[in-house]
């Protein structure tokens, strides 16, 4: 989808903006994660020559724009101030494995343009391609880039400025956990919505609960436990295994949430936990571990506990379309 | 019939064609990725794998650097009688060509001398062909190649008497798995006693489909008849292969978390899924046409049903198990 690059007024989305030098991986980001491109095949993606725009539709409507690192941003063509006046946060790449002190000025005369026309702005940098480094090594970049971005906003005297800071890959999962947290920042109603999964979380002795964009396993919310690596990744493998499987019987076609019964799916594993998928809104499942503990899996206690747990989902999803209803119509 | 019986399968084929690859996939769980750090396989490389509940599968995965191979065949025939003699009492040859070799002559030489021991130490062995890496190849071009090469080592093994089976596999999808499941079910003696009960079981069931998959590998073993079942001929051909890719990832995914998974219960769409464990070795999926009805009580009654049937279809899997 080849853009223009002045968003539509009339367009509501929050608005996500990717910068940074050449070949710094925004392109690949966004095919990664938002149109399951396998990691490897990025290695073929040609460098972008226009701003480019799409859409997706999830949770909130989101607009991704890149701006290419061959683009020269202050050249008076573009109207960046009307662009950078809209978006919602700014995505900066820095190429981890790369010379970054070039990537550095850059973004500090970014960070010095844009924080007098959007102060508000949240400005997310991604320390990029650290797959290539070291263990050690990650840390010690980060600390240095955090340091030097640290020092020039005190030269800027912007320090009210808020910039948080990711290491991230392609190759792993800690991209989608960026962008999880990213994308989060723009839900104006993640307050009440971490609320409602904490309760579901209390109620039903869930240990973690997601609630995911199933088309690309981003989070747009989670209960207040902390984020454990390895349970995200069960749980976004999981919706894998429910797509999968009812893909070959299921006719795919007629894949509207609105009719039938909502897609469910749960998983009994050994050691007493149960993975629990239930179908949303808006392209979104809620998906869980929960504990159910020394319960046989034909036992009448175990359908009573899981019949519980449903009601409350239940509860929750309605929960959903009612504040997705007021807040957007 | 002896109440454990070994099966001895011979795994061969050039150095680098993925034999040991395949084997870490289907029998150890590891994922395609894992594969490239897999050494060459010195000599013969042994295991014994318990299969269903009387068999041990015997798999020799033989190294296939030129030196190991001349061994082999030296062996064979300066000392046939020895216990290092390969060829002796193999029950199955699984020959793995690589589909971009470069030395496809050397390969083809090489296939004809191992069949021609069998054909002495072994004559009743069952010899599957793999066609192997078909990934690298373009897809529109697959299917030719196939023929061409299955022809080719067809020709090769008729003096020898042997009829081959041959498929077009790779790490990277599916393939694998259609092939080894029928590798495994022609090793399953009473195999005919598995399909006679899924459908006795699918007459109380009414279901759109039934599968066994053996335990530890997820490979399928039976299914409820296809042609009796006339809405099945939309669904996917290779379903079943995919189903045991789709579930070996899983485990591969649960094993992250460090557990591993017992059952699987998913209202679709269309159809409901029941996955769980049938006896010690086999898994059973059942496919349920959703019937339209907003009503949820019925719902939960249907599922409470089915899961008492698998409790009755486990009594009779394990007699047919201790056969
Ligand atoms: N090792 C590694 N390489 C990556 C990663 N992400 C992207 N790349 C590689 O970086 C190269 C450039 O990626 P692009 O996505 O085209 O970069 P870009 O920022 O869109 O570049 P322009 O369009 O020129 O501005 C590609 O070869 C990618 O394979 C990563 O996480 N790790
Ligand atoms: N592209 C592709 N590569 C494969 C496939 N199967 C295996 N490989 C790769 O081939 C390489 C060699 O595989 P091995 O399984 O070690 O080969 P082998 O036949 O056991 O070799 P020897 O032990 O020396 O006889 C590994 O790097 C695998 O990742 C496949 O289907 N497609
Ligand atoms: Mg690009
Ligand atoms: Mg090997």
């Amino acid at each position: 989808m080849e853009g223009h690059l002045i968003p539509d007024p009339t367009n509501e989305n929050a608005t996500i903006l990717l910068m940074g030098l050449r070949r710094s991986g925004k392109s690949s980001i966004c095919k990664v994660v938002f149109h399951k491109l396998q990691p490897l095949d990025t290695l073929y993606l040609e460098s972008t020559s226009k701003p480019t725009t799409e859409n997706f539709r999830s949770l909130i409507n989101l607009s991704v724009i890149e701006l290419p690192g061959q683009l020269n941003f202050f050249e008076p063509t573009y109207d960046h101030e009307k662009l950078f006046k809209s978006i919602g946060a700014l995505v900066y790449i820095i190429d981890s494995q790369d010379e970054y002190l070039n990537a550095l000025t850059n973004l500090s005369m970014i960070i010095s343009y844009i924080y007098k026309v959007n102060p508000k702005i949240n400005v997310e940098v991604l320390i990029h391609k650290i797959d290539g480094l070291s263990e050690d090594f990650r840390l010690d970049t980060q600390r240095d880039i955090m340091q030097r971005v640290g020092d020039e906003l005190l030269d800027l005297g912007l320090e009210g400025l808020q910039v948080s800071f990711y290491l991230t890959s392609i190759f792993d999962h800690s991209i989608y956990e960026a962008f999880s947290r990213i994308i989060q920042k723009l839900i104006y109603e993640l307050p009440a919505l971490e609320n409602l999964l904490d309760l579901l979380v209390q109620y039903n002795k869930f240990e973690k609960l997601f609630l995911f964009d199933v088309n690309s396993k981003i989070y747009v919310a989670t209960d207040s436990s902390p984020v454990d690596i390895q349970t995200y990744e069960a749980c976004a493998e999981f919706i894998d295994v429910t797509i999968d499987l009812d893909g070959l019987y299921g006719d795919v076609k007629d894949s509207d949430e609105s009719k039938g019964n909502p897609t469910k799916c749960i998983s009994r594993l050994q050691n007493g936990s149960v993975l629990y998928l239930h179908q949303m809104i808006r392209g979104l499942a809620l998906v869980g571990l929960v504990r159910l503990d020394n319960t046989d899996q034909f036992s009448m206690e175990f359908k009573n506990a899981l019949s519980l747990i449903d009601f409350n989902v239940n509860v929750f999803k309605k929960s959903l379309e009612d504040m997705w209803k007021n807040s957007r119509l | 019939m002896s109440t454990n019986s070994r099966k001895k399968l011979l795994l061969m084929g050039r150095s680098g064609s993925g034999k040991s690859s395949m084997r870490s996939i289907i029998f150890s769980n590891y994922s395609a990725f894992d594969t490239r750090r897999l050494g060459a396989t010195i000599d013969v490389e042994h295991s014994n794998l318990r299969f269903l509940n009387n068999m041990t599968l015997n798999l020799w995965d033989c190294g296939g650097q030129d030196v190991f191979i001349e061994n082999f065949l030296n062996t064979s025939s300066q000392n046939p009688n020895s216990n290092n003699n390969i060829f002796k009492k193999c029950e199955v040859l699984l020959h793995v060509f690589d589909v971009e070799s470069k030395e496809v002559n050397k390969d083809i030489e090489i296939f004809q001398r191992v069949l021609k021991n069998l054909h002495q130490f072994s004559p009743n062995v069952k010899v599957f062909i793999l066609l192997h890496k078909m990934d690298l190849i373009q897809v529109n071009k697959r299917d030719e190649l196939f023929k061409i090469m299955f022809d080719n080592l067809q020709k090769i093994a008729n003096p020898f008497h042997f009829k081959l089976t041959g498929f077009a596999t790779s790490i990277w999808d599916e393939s694998l798995y259609k092939a080894w499941s029928s590798i495994i079910c022609s090793l399953i003696p009473n195999i005919s006693f598995y399909q006679q009960n899924l459908s006795k079981i699918n007459d109380i069931l009414n279901a759109r489909e039934i599968i066994l998959f053996e335990k530890t590998t997820f490979l399928v073993i039976s299914s409820t008849d296809r042609k009796l079942i006339t809405n099945n001929d939309e669904l996917d051909p290779k379903r079943f292969e995919k189903i045991s890719n789709i579930i070996k990832t899983y485990k591969q995914s649960v094993n992250k978390i460090r557990t591993n998974f017992e059952t699987i219960i998913l209202n679709g769409m269309n159809t409901s899924i029941y996955l769980a464990e049938l006896t010690n070795n086999i898994f059973i999926m059942i496919v349920m046409d959703n019937q339209r009805n907003d009503d949820d009580s019925t719902a939960i009654e249907d599922e409470n049903l089915i899961l008492e049937d698998i409790k009755i279809a486990r009594s009779l899997f394990e007699k047919v198990e201790n056969v």
